[in-house]
C-alpha cells in the first residue's frame, strides 16, 4: 500500500493526534477533558475517512458522533457536574481484579483475531465514486441489497428510543398549573398574595443570598432560596449594614451633603 | 401546485458529484482562494457590525455611529482595537486549557464552512480557468451542518469551563437549542436535495437555472429561515446570552481577544448561514431573473455571479439585522416548543410530500401521461391527495377552533363581591348580589354569630 504525499502528510499529522485523544479518554482526570478527547479522535476519524474518499460516511461520523453523541455526553456531564471527586472505593468486593482480567481476556481475543486479518489489494473507490457517486453509491447498496438489514437496524433503533422514553417518563397526574393558576391560587388562600417576598435588604444589598428584613428588623426566611439555606449560603443582612455604617462614621453622612457637580 | 411538482434538475445530471470542475486549479491557486475567502468575510465582519449599529439606529430614529471615519464607517475598527487592548481575564476557578480552548474552536469553526460555498461560476484566475469556490464535494451541504455541530463546542466549553452559574446556563441552553434547530435545519435542506438530486453546492446552484427553490421548496425555505436564527444565536432566539436573564450567557467572564472570537465567530457564522440560505433557496450566484435573460446570460456568470452572491447574501444580513431591531427574545420553553412541537413534525411531513410529488413526477409510480403528455397521470393523483389532506387538516383545525370559541367565556351577570373572602369590585355591567345576612340585624340568637362568619367566608 502506497500514501499519496498529501495524505501521507495528513496521516501523519492526524494519527498522533487521534491518540492522543484516545488516551486523553483514559487518562484524563476530569470527565469534560475525557468527553473532548473523544470527541477529537471521532472529528479525525471522520477526517481519515473523508482523505480516504468515503466522504459521505466521514461527514457521518462528524454530524453524528462529534456533533450529536458527543454533544449529548457533555450535557449529561455538565447537568450531573461529575468531577475528579469520584470514589475509589470498591463497591462489589475483587470487582478491580475481575474487570482487569476481563479486559485482558478481551484485549487477547481482538488481538488474535485481528492478526489473524489479511487484506486483499487495495481496490479505492475512485470506481463508485464516479460512475452512481458517493452518496448514489451508498444509497444503492443500503436501499438495495441490505435493505433488511438496514430496515430491522432503525426498528431496534426505534425500539430502544422508545424504550428510553417510556423509562424516562413521567406521567403526570394533574396538568401543569400555569403562571396565571399559580396566582390564582395564591388569591383563593390569601398567603403571600403578592408572592414570596424578594431576597435582599433594599439600598443596602440586593444579592439572592440576603434575606429580607421585615417591618420590625427581624429576617424573612421565605425571601431566601431553600438551596441556599440547605448549602448554609445564606448571609446576615446585618453585616452589610455595619460594614455601611463603619464608612460613613469615617467620610460623615453622604446623603446630606452637597455634592460639587449636582445641579 | 404544479410548479412545485415539476421543478427538478435542469440539466440531467447523471450523478450526484460536483458540477464544479477544478483541474484546472493548482494547488496555490487553493491557497490564494483560501486567503480570499477569510480577508471577504473579515472586511464583510467588520461591516456587518457598522450596518447593524446604523440600521438599528435609522429604526430607533437616532443616526448610529456617524463619528469615526466616513459616514463612520471606522467605528468597528477603532472598537474591535480596543476590545484588542483590553485586560484578559481568567478567573481562578476556571479550567485554565479549555477556557482557552472555546473561543479558538468558536471562532475557528466559523470559518470553514465557507469554502463550499459557489462565490460564482468558472472565472478566469491567474491564467487558470477555475470555480470562484474553495473546494466542493458530494456532501457539501451535509458540511456546514457537521462544522456548526463541533462550532458548538465552543460555546459549550465556554460555558462549563468558566467556572459559575450564568455560563453554565448559557452554554446548556445553547448546546439544548443548536442539536434541536440542527434536526429541523437539517430536514427542511433535504425537500431541496431531492429536487436537485444531489447535495454538492454547484450542483444544486446549477439545477436552479430556470427555477429558484424558493418557490417549489417554499415550506423548507420558512423553516430554514426560522431555523438559521435559532442557530447562530441571535434575536429573537439568543437565549444562550439572553442580557435580561443571563448577563452575557456563555461569554460572561469573557474579556479582550477572547471574547473578539466569540464575537466574530457569530458574525461569520451569520454569514455562513446566509450564504448557504443563498445558494440553496435563492440560486446562488446566479443573476435575478430578468437579468440572467439580458445578451444571452451575459452577466450570468464570471465574476458578475460574485455581484449577484453578495447581494444575496447581505439582503439575509439586513432580514438578521431587521428582526434584531424589531423581535423580543422569546422565552425558552416557547422556544423549545416551537423547535420540537412544530418545525420537526410538519417538515417532516413536507419531506414526505415532495418526496412523492418528486417520485410521481420521475415516473415512480406509473408512467401514464395526461395533458398531452406535459404531465405525470399518478403526480395529479398525488397533488390532489396532498391537496385533500391539507384541505382535512385546516377542516379539523377550524372546528375544533370553532367548538373552543363556543363555550361561553362571559362573566356572570351577577357577582358575590365576597365570595373568595377578599372583596372584589364587579366588572361593568355587573350587578352585585348582596351578602343577606349583612342586611338582616343582628338577632339575639346565639347562633347568629356563626352565620355571619359563614357568609363572609
Amino acid at each position: 500500500m502506497k500514501l499519496g504525499g498529501a495524505e501521507a502528510t495528513l496521516f501523519f499529522f492526524a494519527a498522533p493526534l487521534a491518540v492522543i485523544g484516545a488516551l486523553t479518554l483514559l487518562f484524563a482526570r476530569k470527565a469534560v477533558h475525557a468527553a473532548m478527547g473523544m470527541a477529537l479522535t471521532m472529528v479525525l476519524l471522520g477526517v481519515f475517512y473523508i482523505a480516504e474518499q468515503a466522504e459521505f460516511l466521514g461527514i457521518i461520523q462528524i454530524f453524528v458522533y462529534s456533533g450529536a453523541v458527543m454533544m449529548l455526553f457533555l450535557f449529561v456531564i455538565m447537568l450531573v457536574g461529575v468531577d475528579s471527586s469520584d470514589s475509589l472505593v470498591e463497591t462489589i468486593k475483587g470487582q478491580r481484579v475481575a474487570g482487569l482480567l476481563l479486559s485482558l481476556a478481551v484485549m487477547v481475543s481482538l488481538l488474535v483475531s485481528v492478526a489473524k486479518v489479511g487484506f486483499g489489494a487495495a481496490v479505492g473507490l475512485a470506481g463508485p465514486n464516479s460512475n452512481p457517486g458517493n452518496v448514489s453509491g451508498i444509497a444503492n447498496l443500503i436501499f438495495g441489497p441490505y435493505v433488511w438489514a438496514f430496515e430491522v437496524t432503525s426498528a431496534l433503533l426505534i425500539t430502544a428510543a422508545l424504550g428510553a422514553m417510556l423509562l424516562a417518563h413521567r406521567e403526570r397526574l394533574l396538568p401543569k398549573a400555569s403562571q396565571a393558576e399559580w396566582s390564582r391560587s395564591r388569591i383563593r388562600e390569601g398567603v403571600n398574595v403578592a408572592g414570596l417576598p424578594a431576597p435582599g435588604v433594599f439600598a443596602r444589598h440586593n444579592a439572592v443570598d440576603t434575606p429580607a428584613l421585615l417591618p420590625d428588623g427581624s429576617t424573612s426566611e421565605l425571601s431566601v432560596s431553600r438551596v441556599l439555606k440547605a448549602r448554609g449560603q445564606v448571609e446576615k443582612p446585618t453585616t452589610y449594614a455595619e460594614v455601611a455604617a463603619e464608612i460613613e462614621s469615617e467620610s460623615g453622612d453622604m446623603s446630606k451633603k452637597e455634592v460639587g457637580d449636582q445641579r | 401546485m404544479n410548479v412545485v411538482a415539476a421543478a427538478g434538475p435542469a440539466l440531467a445530471a447523471a450523478t450526484d458529484n460536483p458540477a464544479a470542475d477544478f483541474s484546472d486549479t493548482p494547488w496555490w491557486l487553493s491557497l490564494i482562494k483560501a486567503l480570499f475567502l477569510f480577508v471577504f468575510l473579515l472586511l464583510n465582519t467588520l461591516i456587518v457590525i457598522w450596518f447593524e449599529r446604523r440600521v438599528i439606529g435609522r429604526m430607533q430614529q437616532r443616526p448610529g455611529p456617524n463619528r469615526t471615519g466616513p459616514f463612520g464607517l471606522l467605528q468597528t475598527l477603532a472598537d474591535g482595537v480596543k476590545l484588542a487592548l483590553k485586560e484578559d481575564l481568567i478567573p481562578r476557578r476556571a479550567d485554565r486549557l479549555m477556557f482557552i480552548l472555546a473561543p479558538i474552536i468558536a471562532g475557528a469553526m466559523a470559518f470553514v464552512s465557507f469554502a463550499i460555498i459557489p462565490l460564482s461560476g468558472n472565472v478566469w484566475m491567474f491564467g487558470h480557468y477555475t470555480p470562484l469556490q474553495l473546494t466542493d464535494t458530494p456532501v457539501a451541504t451535509l458540511l456546514v451542518l457537521a462544522v456548526a455541530g463541533v462550532g458548538v463546542y465552543g460555546i459549550v466549553l465556554a460555558g462549563w469551563a468558566s467556572g459559575s452559574t450564568y455560563p453554565l446556563l448559557g452554554g446548556l441552553r445553547s448546546s439544548a437549542q443548536v442539536i434541536s434547530y440542527e434536526i429541523a435545519m437539517g430536514l427542511a435542506l433535504v425537500a431541496v436535495f431531492l429536487y436537485a438530486g444531489s447535495m454538492s453546492t454547484s450542483q444544486i446552484v446549477l439545477a436552479q437555472k430556470s427555477l429558484w427553490y424558493c418557490i417549489p421548496a417554499f415550506f423548507s425555505f420558512g423553516v430554514y429561515i426560522i431555523t438559521m436564527v435559532g442557530e447562530t444565536n441571535r434575536l429573537p432566539f439568543d437565549l444562550a446570552e439572553g442580557e435580561g436573564e443571563l448577563t452575557g450567557g456563555f461569554h460572561t467572564e469573557y474579556s479582550s481577544l477572547k471574547f473578539a472570537m466569540f464575537f466574530l465567530g457569530e458574525y461569520v457564522n451569520m454569514f455562513t448561514v446566509s450564504a448557504l440560505a443563498t445558494t440553496l433557496f435563492l440560486g446562488g450566484w446566479q443573476a435575478p431573473p430578468g437579468i440572467a435573460a439580458i445578451g444571452g446570460g451575459m452577466f450570468n456568470g464570471g465574476w458578475w455571479g460574485l455581484l449577484w452572491f453578495v447581494i444575496k447574501l447581505w439582503a439575509f444580513m439586513f432580514f438578521f439585522v431587521w428582526l434584531r431591531g424589531s423581535l423580543p427574545r422569546v422565552r425558552y420553553d416557547q422556544f423549545m416548543r416551537l423547535g420540537w412541537k412544530v418545525l420537526i413534525p410538519s417538515t417532516l411531513l413536507w419531506v414526505v410530500a415532495v418526496a412523492f410529488l418528486r417520485a410521481a413526477n420521475n415516473g415512480f409510480l406509473g408512467d401514464t401521461m395526461i395533458f398531452g403528455g406535459r404531465m405525470h397521470r399518478s403526480t395529479l393523483f398525488v397533488i390532489v391527495v396532498i391537496v385533500l389532506l391539507v384541505l382535512a387538516a385546516a377542516w379539523i383545525y377550524d372546528y375544533k377552533a370553532a367548538a373552543k370559541e363556543k363555550i361561553d367565556r362571559s362573566p356572570p351577570t351577577e357577582v358575590d363581591p365576597f365570595a373568595g373572602g377578599h372583596p372584589v369590585p364587579p366588572l361593568p355591567g355587573q350587578t352585585l348580589r348582596e351578602p343577606a345576612p349583612a342586611l338582616t340585624p343582628a338577632a339575639p340568637h346565639p347562633d347568629a354569630t356563626s352565620d355571619k362568619e359563614d357568609s363572609r367566608g
